[in-house]
């Protein structure tokens, strides 16, 4: 295979010469500020294909749709639809020009029907009544073509994620679209559901839709897509024919070095018990059972990583273990010492005991924005003996301390004065890293260490958790992430409502029968698993 | 017996009259808060309005001019808070409550200034006020038992403005929910980014819906000063635009549901005036300052224990930024 880097923009226009492409950018440039998001990018779809976007956070993707839909204006370039130029300044103009698009985070609004939220900004008259028998009709007719069941009177904020975005589909075909952009649109599905969206999206191709999907997910664009193309940096580094490539190749294109995806660990040496749950249960305000009876132990030197489909209650599991949340009954024991509802846990009891805490959300609880980087490199151990002199903190030590942890953990830019802000989400996730991992903690409580995170980052996330493992450290991993689940963990607990609903040792697992579980719809499996 | 329903006729009957300016400033507040903006100024636009009918009623001596005006100076004041919450992202409290107080300062100054009476506006006569019109039949009727009384008390004998609050009420309900300014308008205030994506600008909706608003506090704050009373006198609102606000919010956003808490408070101040000299056994006359401070603890103890789960349009208060 000739080398992937020498891929000349002429061959990028070469693409699908029978029919003019549904799709063609020329030249398209951006900049926000200094930072160019997109340069000189080229880009030509085939109509009725599904084309694939692929490339690490910041790569430019959403930026790039983004002008497409018309969210934002290019600087300069030509964008093509079905071969003619087309002017797009806003999102009427794509909606005119047949592009519909699925966000990331859905545009609906909770508290109207579905009916609603599909005729929003497409009524076909100023009453009501009209448009909303037009609008009837008319899904029930794409319903019937396209296979998209979605009661039309429910509210959009009572349905599930994967029907929600059923509806975003069907706003995009109502408004007759016929390219459809989806970004990241497995984020937020189980498995399953995201089968279900590639089945959708099959038939959608079938009816000679033209789909242009973005994704950091190298599987789901090896398993629906007919052609992809790599962005790095805010450039087009290549186009390939999927069926023509493989993982490896366009992991190594996108990051611009060669990735080890699979994780290569030895086999746990599990030690004593360093965390017992026993009958763990939160209820909150509502009265709704979050954590429901739940026990379960980690060993020092295994990871026990938990799956489930985000908002089965493994957030408030890690809140309560690490002492943010009160517990409602039940308790657990970490390194022997017992808590419970009339013991309360805190968090700086927590780091006595040598626990440390990744959290999920690093922004809203890991670091704080307006902080310099040395100042969040010490959250939490602040009070330490050696940040502190009599009255006043050590301002070198601090941040000889993170200049330290930066250099460890390659935290780009390697500037302990820079505020947190303005590292990229994956730098910022090795800071808080760096911080609860250099103090050898026994239990590491960790919380989506990848989300938003890229690709080269999470393979250094990665082998730190592993690393510390093989240390003696006991893991707790909690993640939606099912390949982050299945690589690190030794042991995997599922979810669902509150409940843990299985346990499968890591080498038995698979992708089907975690998802089955996460959905709750597993075949009794026999307790010998755990 | 008799005496007793009478009084509560009138009491009735006196309610319209005092919720007709919290009903039309509910129902602009309900606009602005669907959309997604905070107006917090319903008070100053009401006292602007009162204002400017005031001191051009009393110049021209048409009450129709006079609407106008109070209208005109209310969209004005209603704009000038979109200008600075919603194009320029302001704080919508911040910029709300500058109206209010810019308002209350400057009715005065300009009252002193052209009219030299210490801030009120002259009074003006009944040909330049809305004066209370009379069913056909009203006073024919008067004496009948029941029927009479409600006809000729309660339907018969309000100002127009009376009725066209009363009939805003339906219209604010049927805009809302079934024309396409309604929907868009709840999904602004909902989901700003659903309105944005679906090729609809969000500023316009906003800026529309303050429009209708200032329109509303326009009625209100002209009713205010040439309907129920003959002049402008410095902060006649009293406060009554945050009243207003507080039962839209006491009636979840909803059109009805906000005119019927109006009516309540509107009631309890009736009550409160009828009250006024009236001796209970035992502990003698209920003092006056009580009686008029039970509108507004009662409104603070409803506020605060009984209105139950209200949920605010999702995006109210917040500037709509794009993403990134």
């Amino acid at each position: 295979m000739s080398d992937p880097e020498i891929q000349n923009q002429d061959d990028v226009r070469s693409l699908g010469t029978d029919a003019p492409p549904a799709i063609e950018l020329r030249d398209i440039n951006k900049s926000f500020g200094p930072v160019r998001a997109n340069k000189n990018v080229c880009l030509s779809v085939k109509p009725g294909a599904i084309h694939g976007i692929i490339g690490e956070n910041g790569a430019g993707k959403s930026t790039l749709m983004s002008i497409l839909y018309g969210f934002y204006e290019a600087d300069s370039g030509e964008i093509l639809i079905g071969g003619k130029p087309a002017t797009i300044r806003s999102s009427r103009d794509a909606i005119s020009a047949g592009i519909g698009m699925v966000h990331q985070h859905f545009m609906l609004v909770d508290n109207m029907s579905v009916v609603e939220n599909i005729m929003l900004g497409a009524e076909s008259g100023a009453i009501l009544t009209s448009s909303v028998a037009a609008a009837r009709a008319e899904l029930e007719r794409l319903e019937r073509d396209y296979s998209l069941d979605v009661d039309p009177d429910a509210l959009a904020g009572d349905l599930p994620v994967g029907q929600q975005q059923r509806v975003e589909i069907l706003k995009a075909l109502y408004r007759g679209a016929e390219i459809l952009i989806l970004d990241e649109p497995t984020g937020v599905l189980t498995p399953q559901e995201t089968d279900q969206l590639f089945r959708i999206l099959d038939s959608l191709r079938k009816q000679g839709v033209t789909i242009v999907l973005i994704t950091h997910k190298l599987r789901e664009i090896m398993a629906v897509t007919d052609d992809v193309s790599v962005m790095r940096g805010g450039e087009m580094i290549a186009h390939r024919e999927t069926a023509q490539t493989n993982k490896e190749e366009l992991a190594e294109l996108m990051v611009g070095r060669k990735v080890l995806l699979s994780l290569d660990k030895a086999a746990p040496q599990a030690g004593e018990t360093v965390l017992a749950v026993e009958g763990l249960t939160f209820v909150d305000k509502a009265g709704v059972p979050r954590v429901d009876n739940i026990s379960f132990s980690v060993r020092a030197g295994e990871i026990v990583g938990i799956a489930g489909v985000s908002g089965n209650g493994q957030s408030e599991l890690l809140e309560l273990l690490s002492g943010v949340r009160p517990v409602t009954a039940g308790g657990f024991s970490l390194m022997g010492e017992r808590f419970s509802a009339s013991r309360r846990l805190d968090p700086a009891k927590m780091r006595d005991l040598k626990v440390a805490h990744v959290p999920e959300d690093r922004l809203r609880s890991g670091l704080v924005r307006t902080f310099a980087a040395e100042e969040s490199a010490v959250l939490g151990y602040h009070r330490d003996a050696a940040y502190n002199g009599a009255v006043f903190t050590k301002r070198d030590a601090i941040q000889q301390d993170c200049a330290t942890k930066m250099t460890d953990f390659d935290v780009r830019p390697p500037n302990p004065k820079l505020k947190t802000a303005n590292f990229s989400g994956g730098n910022q996730q090795k800071l808080v890293l760096a911080r609860e991992i250099s103090r050898d903690p026994r239990l590491l409580l960790v919380g989506q260490p990848t989300r938003g995170v890229d690709i080269g980052a999470i393979e250094f996330i990665h082998r730190n958790i592993v690393a510390m493992r093989d240390a003696g450290s006991a893991v707790l991993l909690v993640s939606v992430e099912l390949d982050e689940i299945m690589s690190l963990s030794d042991r995997i607990l599922v979810m669902f409502e509150g409940r843990i609903v299985g346990e499968v040792p890591a080498h038995e697992a698979d992708e089907r029968l975690l998802g089955l579980m996460m959905a709750n719809a597993a075949p009794e499996r026999s307790e010998a698993a755990g | 017996m008799a005496d007793l329903l009478f009084n509560l006729l009138l009491s009735v009957d006196a309610t319209f009259r005092v919720a007709t300016p919290l009903v039309l400033c509910a129902m602009a507040g309900l606009f602005a808060e669907r959309s997604g903006v905070v107006d917090i100024g319903l008070e100053g636009k009401m006292l602007a309005a009162a204002f400017a009918a005031a001191a051009v009623a009393a110049v021209t001596n048409s009450a129709w001019l006079a609407l106008g005006a109070g209208m005109a100076v209310s969209v004005a004041l209603a704009l000038l808070h979109g200008f600075a919450c919603i194009t320029h992202r302001g704080d919508q409290v911040v910029s709300g409550v500058a109206i209010n107080i810019l308002v209350s300062g400057l009715t005065v100054v300009l009252g002193i200034a052209w009219f030299a009476r210490g801030g009120q506006t002259p009074s003006v006569g009944n040909e330049a006020r809305f004066t209370p019109i009379n069913w056909p039949g009203a006073e024919a009727l008067a004496d009948v038992p029941v029927i009479g009384g409600l006809y000729s008390e309660l339907l018969s004998g309000h100002n127009l403005l009376v009725y066209v609050a009363f009939l805003i009420v339906p219209l604010t309900w049927w805009i809302v929910y079934r024309t396409r300014f309604g929907l868009r308008l709840r999904a602004v205030g909902e989901n700003p980014n659903a309105v944005d994506t679906a090729g609809i600008s969000v500023s316009g909706l906003r800026y529309a819906a303050m429009g209708c608003c200032g329109l509303l506090c326009g009625i209100a704050g002209t009713y205010l000063s040439i309907a129920q009373n003959a002049a402008f006198v410095r902060d006649m609102t009293a406060g009554q635009g945050y009243i207003a606000l507080a039962a839209m919010i006491f009636g979840k956003w909803r059109p009805v549901p906000a005119m019927l808490a109006c009516l309540m408070f509107g009631f309890l101040d009736a009550v409160a005036i009828r009250l006024q000299g009236v001796v209970v056994p035992v502990i003698g006359p209920i003092p006056v300052q009580l009686i008029q401070a039970l509108p507004y603890v009662l409104t603070v103890v409803l506020l605060a224990g009984f209105i139950g789960k209200a949920v605010a349009p999702k995006a109210s208060g917040i500037p709509y930024v794009k993403e990134r």
